[in-house]
């Protein structure tokens, strides 16, 4: 077991090397320069040189030859950007905005807590609601309610995101006025950080009335943004469950006289419940992804957001950070997937 | 040697067999949300098809503005933008965009992925080294996330959308490609094609490509959803289409703007992606269960 964590664990380091390259890569090659951007096409010539040489802009990308047959000393092949970019990833050091001049680690704290609340609480809705719905679609193979349930998780998977958060907004917030359109709390709301996430946070705070109005921000985002994991979900349970109902163990179950219900829920649901979990796990990509469509209707302030405001700054470090971050996440939440899975089922070899 | 006496000759037994395609079309027949799925699809590729010919339109000139922000009614079944332009031309007009953009993105993603995948699984080695390392990088962004990045490297419009688009989905196919060469390569009807002489391209196309066949075409019918929905989003947010054009993410995007004064605007191009996609979705699914060799007979 050590070994084959071991293994996926090492497994992942080409890979993120090769998106530090790949997004170093395309985030330089973007048009225009940041120094340009800030201080606008008419900016004096020699002040914009100033700049990208105080922001290191006039390095080369990859490896500075020149500064190293100037000095004589090796070690400056180095000072380039994509290791000057690199050292300071390996000391968790992201760079800061070129706008703001807010450290990205920082500004990722914040910008995560908000996406994790909003990931969190659309996985909640995806299980909550795809968990039975899958199961009853299962057990009614074939009837009206089973055909319904898949329709409409085949819709679930055909929406566009930003689509469904805009029609939310038009039917729940214009018209009947029931849940706020944007944002994560009300205007003269607030409440003292703890983890970030504002529910939570109110909670942790006896602060009732902020919680209510943070989950009344919460729940349309995370409606939109949990609708394609709650049709994979749906999708995936029916078919385990199927898949399960059909073993001679609960054939067996059942021929010992136990209630259907029994049945259903302590013999087939937990063993079908394995591949929903991973299918669950592997959902959070889709929903990392989603969030920043999600996010850019709902003005959430989280990583999505972030990165789609910076891209159109061309906040070079900012999208390097994000992006970066992202991918990390969605690569670790990969690996802890495949290891629970592990553990969880004793049949699969490591070898 | 000559005079060996001749090896008595069995006639075939005659069987009435159907050919594998044969039965997956029969098979696919009886399929009713296949069908409808085949229906849906097939009438946007009609639409799309007549559309110069029926209602010719030119995005640039198209502005009425006593028109503007017109509802829907009996003349301009969803209403006008704030340009007054007919949106139910609008709509027509995009399902050519998003069509297009999705078969060409799909069909690019095929072809060098397939590509990839026979090298990577033929000359292995170091060579597939690096192609998996290269597509479990670009497996490594969620979703639409590289093409963002992507489009905002190579500027703004709908070609760039569409590579974009392309490089996220080619992983997908070099992977079938390359799971099938691996494990076609060591059965012994290869080996055989092999040690007669056989060169390695008649092998591709005589035992690899038939073998990746029903996989890939279930991975390219669910594609095509997932690709018009990409660039939808691409649009949406600006990094797609660019105005005047029609494009269905675009015109949900000015929706937004107006969408309290005219929620047509974003209704009805969002209908239109999401019919699509569910034709092609079900159209998809249902091309799965006719293939797939476990489903036979059931």
């Amino acid at each position: 077991m050590t070994a084959y964590l071991l293994r996926r664990v090492l497994g992942l380091v080409p890979v993120l090397i090769g998106v530090t390259l790949l997004i170093f890569f395309l985030t330089r090659v973007i048009p225009g320069d940041p120094a340009t951007a800030m201080l606008g096409q008419r900016a004096a010539p020699n002040l914009v040189q100033r700049l990208r040489t105080d922001l290191g802009l006039d390095r080369p990308l990859f490896v500075n030859v020149a500064k190293a047959r100037e000095t004589g000393d090796w070690r400056d092949v180095f000072d380039s950007q994509y290791f000057s970019y690199m050292s300071g990833l390996l000391r968790l050091d992201l760079g800061r905005s070129i706008y703001t001049l807010i450290p990205i680690s920082e500004s990722l704290r914040h910008r995560f807590a908000a996406t994790f609340e909003l990931t969190l609480a659309a996985m909640f809705v995806a299980v909550a609601v795809g968990v039975p719905a899958g199961v009853l679609a299962a057990t009614r193979r074939g009837t009206v309610p089973d055909t319904a349930i898949m329709l409409l998780a085949l819709s679930g998977v055909s929406f566009p995101v930003f689509w469904l958060a805009i029609i939310m907004i038009y039917v729940f917030s214009v018209t009947l006025g029931w849940l706020p359109p944007s944002g994560r709390l009300s205007v003269g709301m607030s409440v003292e950080p703890v983890t970030g996430m504002y529910v939570l946070d109110a909670l942790l705070r006896g602060r009732w009335n902020v919680a209510l109005d943070a989950a009344r921000h919460l729940v349309m985002p995370a409606l939109a943004l949990g609708t394609i994991p709650l049709a994979i979900v749906v999708r995936m349970t029916r078919s385990a469950m199927l898949d399960v109902l059909g073993q001679d163990y609960v054939r067996t179950a059942r021929s010992k006289g136990l209630s259907e219900r029994r049945v259903v829920r302590v013999h087939a649901l937990r063993n079908a419940l394995l591949p929903v979990v991973t299918v669950i796990g592997l959902s959070f990509g889709s929903l990392l992804s989603g969030a920043l469509l999600t996010e850019t209707v709902f003005s959430w302030p989280g990583i999505g957001r972030w990165v789609y405001d910076a891209i159109a700054s061309r906040d070079y470090p900012v999208i390097q950070g994000g992006v970066l971050f992202v991918a990390v996440v969605f690569a670790v939440v990969n690996l802890l997937v495949d290891m629970t899975y592990a553990l969880i089922d004793p049949r699969i070899q490591y070898a | 040697m000559s005079d060996l006496p001749a090896l008595p000759t069995v006639a075939p037994p005659t069987v009435r067999g159907r050919s594998l395609a044969a039965d997956a079309f029969r098979r696919f027949f009886r399929h009713p949300t296949g069908l409808v799925g085949l229906f849906i699809v097939g009438f946007f590729v009609i639409a799309s098809l007549l559309a110069p010919v029926l209602r010719p339109y030119d995005a640039t000139r198209d502005r009425d503005l006593r028109a503007r922000l017109a509802p829907p009614s009996a003349e301009r079944w969803f209403g006008a933008d704030e340009l007054g332009r007919d949106q139910f031309t609008r709509v027509w007009h995009g399902g050519r965009i998003s069509l297009r953009v999705g078969l060409l993105a799909v069909a690019f993603a095929a072809v060098t992925g397939t590509l990839l995948g026979l090298v990577a699984g033929y000359v292995g080695g170091w060579v597939d080294t690096f192609i998996v390392w290269l597509m479990d990088i670009v497996l490594a962004f969620p979703g639409v996330l590289l093409a963002i990045v992507i489009v905002a490297t190579l500027g703004p419009n709908l070609t760039n959308a569409l590579i974009a688009i392309a490089v996220t989905q080619v992983p997908l196919y070099t992977r079938i490609v390359r799971s099938v060469v691996l494990s076609v390569r060591e059965t012994e009807y290869v080996q055989a094609a092999k040690a007669l002489g056989t060169n390695p391209l008649g092998v591709v196309f005589k035992h690899v490509l038939p073998n990746s066949l029903s996989p890939l075409i279930v991975q390219l019918t669910l594609s095509i959803g997932t690709a018009i929905l990409d660039v939808a989003a691409l649009g949406f947010l600006g990094l797609g289409a660019q105005p005047p054009q029609p494009e269905w993410g675009l015109m949900i995007r000015d929706g937004f703007t107006q969408f309290l004064r005219a929620p047509w605007m974003s209704i009805f191009p969002g209908i239109a992606i999401f019919l699509s996609v569910v034709g092609f979705n079900l159209l998809g699914d249902a091309i799965r269960d006719v293939l797939d060799p476990r489903l036979r007979d059931s």
